[in-house]
């Protein structure tokens, strides 16, 4: 209980925490994803990834995590950086911590997830067709949990 | 992919595309008919509200009434509607979720500075949600919660005088509601529960300024403005068959956007038909508590004796035409009383029916 008391104090200032995805924020620190700690190499594409709507409940408790994949799909013939269906297959392997079905459908994510590309509704940026660049940022908001 | 230009404004990028009209807006182009359309569903025809109303918002923590309590603050200034707003949150007593999110109401209360009431079932029926699950188990849950939250938001309203309880059901939860309701075969319920508005005599008036926003908008004006919701899932799995629907509606949604929209007009077309048709049960009030019930004992106070006698899931079956002694030792809810007179509507109501 006195945590959950901390964390409000800390939230009386929108600024800090107010970040629209509905969940309490500590503080804006990056939370370290397995993959983070690791320096980027020069052939990979670094990727914000944000959790929001709970979603972040399936991915170790974390809402943010910065990632690092390789800058063409390994294995493929395609010289083509790797688009979103890469990602989400790569967040499923790699990133998805429980309850597979609630992130994942297909090779796309489930209805009623709503994916953000650098603030951009993806469904204007070609959804699972859309080319990821460095520095993109990725949000995955459920919209399935609690109104 | 080139960024493509808003659809209205021809200028900014488009960040939205909008589920109802496929439009592709860009963000203050968004929050303008967002904010518009829930302006004209509140103000088409007669308007849901007068002046000088007092209106409490029921609040949840949640994306649904966070963005309505941010959006009829807006409104209720740029449009100079004239309604004293209020929160109103009930805390059903159930440990790990509501705590946190009736601290997010409490922020809220901070941000948009309206006064917040926080009604407890504990207060109110000496029974929290984890007390009632841990006596009727994991099934029939919602079923005590749903009656005691509809009673708790009336007793909260009742105590602050409020005229009018708006709730945060979005065009998703309605098209849902149309779907459970023909799964149930309950088509009476249809009717009433599309209504934007709904009063009875003795109910406190009730809408759904955002019955026709989808979920989808509702999420994306959330995350857009950076509003403080708590987003998380009742500990209690909620209704498994209501769950299936809510996948099931998603799933249409995904193809056809227009889906939501749709189903929501077809259950609208169910209350025309009704209107004809009479016999809904005549309404009372409860013997015991004095809430409005179509039997001797309302809902709650049929539950809450068959809790109160130790029953599991059998409290369900609880009869509501008991006599009105309450066994001995047995708690009872207190009397509801609604302190201010229905403002102008009741008293003219009053004076047609001396009229007659
Ligand atoms: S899911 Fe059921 S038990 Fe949980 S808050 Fe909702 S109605 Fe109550
Ligand atoms: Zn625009
Ligand atoms: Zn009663």
């Amino acid at each position: 209980m006195a945590a959950t008391v901390a964390t409000v104090m800390t939230t009386m200032n929108p600024e800090v925490t107010s970040n629209g995805l509905g969940y309490v924020g500590k503080t804006e620190v990056e939370a370290s994803g397995s993959s983070s700690t690791i320096v980027k190499k020069e052939e990979e594409l670094e990727i914000l990834i944000e959790f929001g709507g709970g979603l972040h409940l399936l991915f170790s408790q974390k809402p943010k995590h910065t990632i690092h994949i390789p800058c063409q799909i390994p294995q493929s013939d395609l010289p083509e950086a790797p688009d979103m269906r890469y990602l989400v297959r790569w967040l499923k392997e790699n990133l998805l911590s429980e309850r597979p079905e609630m992130f994942g459908e297909g090779d796309s994510v489930r209805p009623g997830i709503l994916v953000l590309i650098n603030d951009a509704d993806w469904e204007l940026e070609g959804e699972l067709e859309y080319l990821l660049k460095d520095g993109d940022e990725v949000v995955f908001i459920s919209t399935l949990h609690g109104g | 992919m080139a960024p493509s230009p808003c659809s209205l404004c021809h200028t900014a990028r488009a960040l939205v595309k909008r589920p109802k009209t496929g439009q592709q807006v860009c963000k203050s182009c968004f929050y303008s008919v967002f904010e518009t359309e829930v302006h004209n569903t509140i103000t088409e025809g007669q308007g849901i509200f007068h002046r000088g109303e007092k209106v409490a918002i029921g609040a949840s923590g949640g994306k649904d009434s966070t963005v309505l309590a941010h959006v009829l603050t807006l409104l209720n200034q740029r449009y100079d509607y004239g309604l004293d707003l209020y929160l109103l949150s009930i805390d059903e007593g159930i440990t790990g979720y509501r705590d946190d999110s009736l601290e997010t109401v409490k922020q809220n209360q901070v941000e948009y500075g309206l006064p917040l009431k926080i009604l407890s079932y504990n207060e109110l029926y000496g029974w929290t949600m984890d007390r009632i699950v841990e006596q009727v188990g994991r099934k029939n849950n919602c079923t005590f919660c749903g009656v005691f939250r509809r009673q708790a938001l009336d007793r909260g309203a009742a105590q602050l005088g409020i005229d009018h309880i708006v709730t945060g059901h979005n065009a998703d939860d309605m098209a849902e509601t149309v779907l459970m309701n023909i799964m149930r075969g309950d088509i009476a319920r249809l009717g009433r529960s599309m209504a934007l508005t709904t009063q009875s005599e003795d109910t406190i008036k009730r809408s759904k300024p955002f019955k026709y926003a989808y979920e989808k908008e509702i999420v994306m004006y959330a995350y857009f403005k950076k509003l403080t919701y708590f987003s998380t899932e009742c500990i209690y799995a909620p209704d498994a068959y209501r769950g299936h629907a809510r996948v099931f509606l998603k799933d249409l949604e995904a193809i056809r956007p227009s889906a939501i929209i749709d189903i929501i007009h077809s259950g609208e077309t169910f209350v025309l038909e009704q209107s004809v048709q009479k016999g809904l049960k005549e309404m009372q009030t409860c013997l015991r508590c004095g809430y409005i019930s179509s039997n001797d004992l309302c809902k709650a106070c049929a539950l809450l004796e068959g809790l109160e006698a130790g029953l599991d899931r059998s409290a369900l079956k609880q009869g509501q035409s008991t006599l009105s002694v309450v066994p001995e030792g047995h708690r009872i809810i207190p009397r509801f009383e609604r302190p201010v007179p229905i403002a102008v509507e009741g008293i003219e109501r009053a004076v047609q029916s001396l009229a007659l």
